[in-house]
């Protein structure tokens, strides 16, 4: 068995005294790719969030472990330090902070044996050549008037660089045209090779370009089927609704 | 004479221009008698004394500005105040007697060995006239003045008598006054016509004018199509026996000159920063201040910017960062006194710990000058709830043909910014501090590198600690 890298185990999380994710078990190997899916609202984002610890999410009981550790005394920033990436679906913008510094700055709190000057530079021009990202966007400030494709570029190119044990792509897919979606799922498949990969979509274009291993329909903030790669083409098929009639 | 000048007197023959043998100080308070000593121990023409003493009386019959921070400006007490003072005691300004945290900062920051000797004593007075000469040999070639304020009314008396006061005048306000009244160090610095001065101008010599008084004095004449950029300070914490700082500082561009003038200022926490900034500009001058404040108890200054000729352009670019204790009350005046001329402002401040910020802004423009054009934008960011930030903005248009655009922004750090940063493996500390440069990056960008590391690491020191 490949090396467990995390385990979510009856996890219930509550926002603002609201429950979102009633009883949700997950395990994520490192090498495997898993898709979860449903509805607006079913608690997809949640979970990234949590798992990364979002202050504003409240586990109300519940574990998380990252590689067999209980991650509940992690701070966020030491979660990624860990070795944990969250690829968000609406990035925040920092004005004023140049995207190069940033890069080099996160790559320098976060793998354990950096590179520098030279080699840093080596490293972020082939990843940002591997994305078709112009020199350019070095000098820009993070996310601060990108366009949607842009920003989401450069949540991958993130990804590249900090080399995580555990990937989650929360809707990385939406707002890119089929171009720049090919080359987002060509990041995401280097990374994948070595590290745990948690894909949350509501689409199977995705995952045509990211073959998941497993795909998880989640509704009401529980994973209620597990399949492979043929659970998303039903879901894109058949909807949701099937789903909670047999549930 | 007092006794104790008397004394001194006695000395400076011999020790003046040594400052590592010379120990003048004063007295604490201010008199008449205080002023005609420190005008006479300087050697000053009549001419010089008469100013003083004009602004002395002048002084003593102001009363306090009845804006701003009354209740912080009325706790000054001038009379606990040292006038004038060059020490070289060493076991008084030893580096051991420097207050632990302003060490550490200096530490941290890794400012050069030379200043810390300055801090520590005399040695380091060597160190930065070195650095001073080296400088001056080179811009002498192009036939440009630059010395510290006192060299320039000795060598240079009938440059300095046409143009000292002309820009602010010793009546301007209380502060000017004092400042004309006492004055000592500060820079003089003349660029003849069709100079352009390609590398900025430092004032590291300032340093030693710093060890002679608080209320350095500054006069900046750039002739006809010349260019200079001066930068002053540095933005190691500025340690001060004395809690009263209160430069002037003029700057006169003539026609088609450009003046930048860049400076970074950081006070310790106990320091009133008092300063009136002005510059004149001719036709087709431009004039920039670029202005960072950081640290003190309070600091009231507005550069200022009088457009005269028409065609002249300002540009004030200015940042205030307010901690614990601290009110920056700061921001930029411009007059359009010509048709034609143009302005923009970009003031940026923080706000933390309880500290407090304000803007204060005055454009006008009057009846006659038309076709004036000016851009105001404020930013103020506030870390938390503590603390605070105001506005005051003040326009006089006199004509309908000026286009004048005015922006205010206040804005707080969100918590997706926090979370963004922070699953990018940056602490919450190293994310405030990489969110707080970033808002203080479009002025940063305009200063000269090892100005614009330093503030940045400054600003992230200021960070830590902090949080939680």
């Amino acid at each position: 068995m490949a090396d467990e890298i995390l385990r979510v185990e009856d996890l219930h999380v509550s926002v603002e005294g609201t429950p979102i994710l009633k009883g949700l078990s997950l395990t994520i190997h490192r090498g495997e790719i898993h898709a979860i899916m449903g509805r607006n609202g079913a608690g997809k984002s949640t979970l990234a969030n949590v798992v990364m610890g979002h202050p504003a999410y409240e586990i109300t009981s519940g574990n998380i472990f990252f590689k067999g550790e209980p991650l509940e005394d992690l701070e966020v920033f030491q979660r990624a330090r860990a070795g944990m990436f969250l690829s968000f679906q609406y990035p925040a913008a920092i004005p004023g902070v140049q995207v190069g510094t940033f890069l080099k700055k996160s790559v320098a709190s976060v793998r354990d044996d950096p590179p520098k000057g030279r080699a840093f530079r080596k490293e972020l021009t082939a990843a940002m050549d591997k994305l078709s990202m112009d020199k350019s966007f070095l000098s820009r400030y993070v996310n601060d008037g990108f366009s949607g494709g842009e920003k989401k570029r450069l949540e991958i190119l993130q990804m590249l660089l900090l080399q995580p044990h555990l990937a989650l792509l929360d809707e990385t897919d939406s707002g890119l045209d089929i171009d720049a979606l090919r080359i987002v799922a060509q990041g995401i498949n280097e990374v994948a090779a070595d590290s745990a990969c948690l894909i949350i979509t509501h689409y199977q274009r995705l995952l045509d370009l990211v073959k998941p291993h497993y795909v998880h329909a989640m509704i009401d903030g529980a994973i209620i089927r597990t399949g492979g790669p043929e659970l998303a083409l039903e879901l894109e098929d058949r909807g949701y609704d099937w789903l909670e009639v047999t549930a | 004479m007092s006794d104790d000048a008397q004394e001194i007197i006695g000395d400076y023959k011999y020790g003046f221009h040594d400052p590592e043998n010379s120990t003048i100080r004063f007295d604490k308070g201010l008199s008449e008698q205080v002023v005609r000593d420190i005008s006479e121990l300087k050697n000053e023409p009549q001419w010089m004394t008469d100013i003083r003493v004009k602004a002395y009386r002048h002084f003593v019959e102001r009363v306090m500005p009845e804006w701003g921070n009354c209740s912080l400006l009325n706790m000054i007490d001038f009379e606990n105040v040292t006038y004038f003072l060059r020490s070289s005691d060493q076991t008084e300004k030893s580096w051991d007697d420097v207050p632990d945290d302003i060490k550490n900062t200096f530490n941290r920051l890794g400012i050069p060995e030379a200043e810390q000797k300055w801090l520590g004593g005399v040695t380091a007075q060597y160190e930065s006239e070195a650095v001073y000469h080296s400088i001056r040999e080179d811009l002498e070639e192009q036939g440009v003045i630059f010395l510290d304020m006192d060299s320039g009314l000795k060598e240079y008396p009938e440059i300095v008598k046409k143009y000292f006061g002309t820009v602010i005048p010793h009546s301007d306000n209380k502060f000017s006054a004092l400042n004309t009244a006492v004055w000592s160090g500060g820079s003089f610095l003349y660029i003849p016509k069709g100079v352009h001065v390609e590398m900025p101008v430092q004032a590291y010599f300032r340093i030693n004018a710093k060890n002679m008084g608080q209320f350095e004095r500054t006069l900046i004449i750039a002739d006809e199509g010349s260019s200079v950029h001066y930068v002053e300070g540095c933005t190691a914490p500025s340690y001060s026996t004395d809690s009263l700082h209160s430069a002037v500082v003029e700057l006169i561009a003539m026609d088609g000159a450009k003046i930048r003038y860049s400076t970074v200022q950081n006070w310790s926490s106990n320091v009133y920063n008092l300063v009136t900034k002005r510059a004149v500009a001719h036709r087709n001058a431009t004039v920039e201040w670029v202005d960072g404040n950081i640290g003190s108890k309070l600091t009231m200054k507005y550069p200022s910017v009088l457009l005269k000729g028409e065609g002249a352009h300002a540009e004030v670019i200015s940042v205030a960062y307010a901690g614990k204790g601290q009110h920056q009350d700061t921001g930029a005046k411009v007059h359009h006194l010509a048709s034609n001329t143009t302005s923009n402002i970009l003031s940026k401040s923080i706000s933390k710990g309880g500290g407090r910020s304000s803007y204060r802004g005055l454009l006008q423009v009057t009846p006659k000058s038309t076709g004036c054009r000016s851009k105001v934008v404020c930013d103020a960011l506030i870390l938390d709830e503590d603390s605070r930030s105001d506005t005051y903005p003040t326009m006089e248009i006199g004509n309908s043909t000026s286009d004048l655009e005015h922006e205010a922004s206040v804005s707080k750090v969100s918590s997706d910014q926090l979370f963004y940063l922070m699953s990018r493996g940056f602490s919450e500390e190293e994310a405030m501090g990489l969110i707080v440069n970033g808002f203080f990056e479009p002025f940063t960008r305009e200063l000269p590198m090892e100005y614009a590391v330093e503030l940045n690491k400054l600003l992230e020191l200021e960070m830590e600690g902090s949080i939680g």
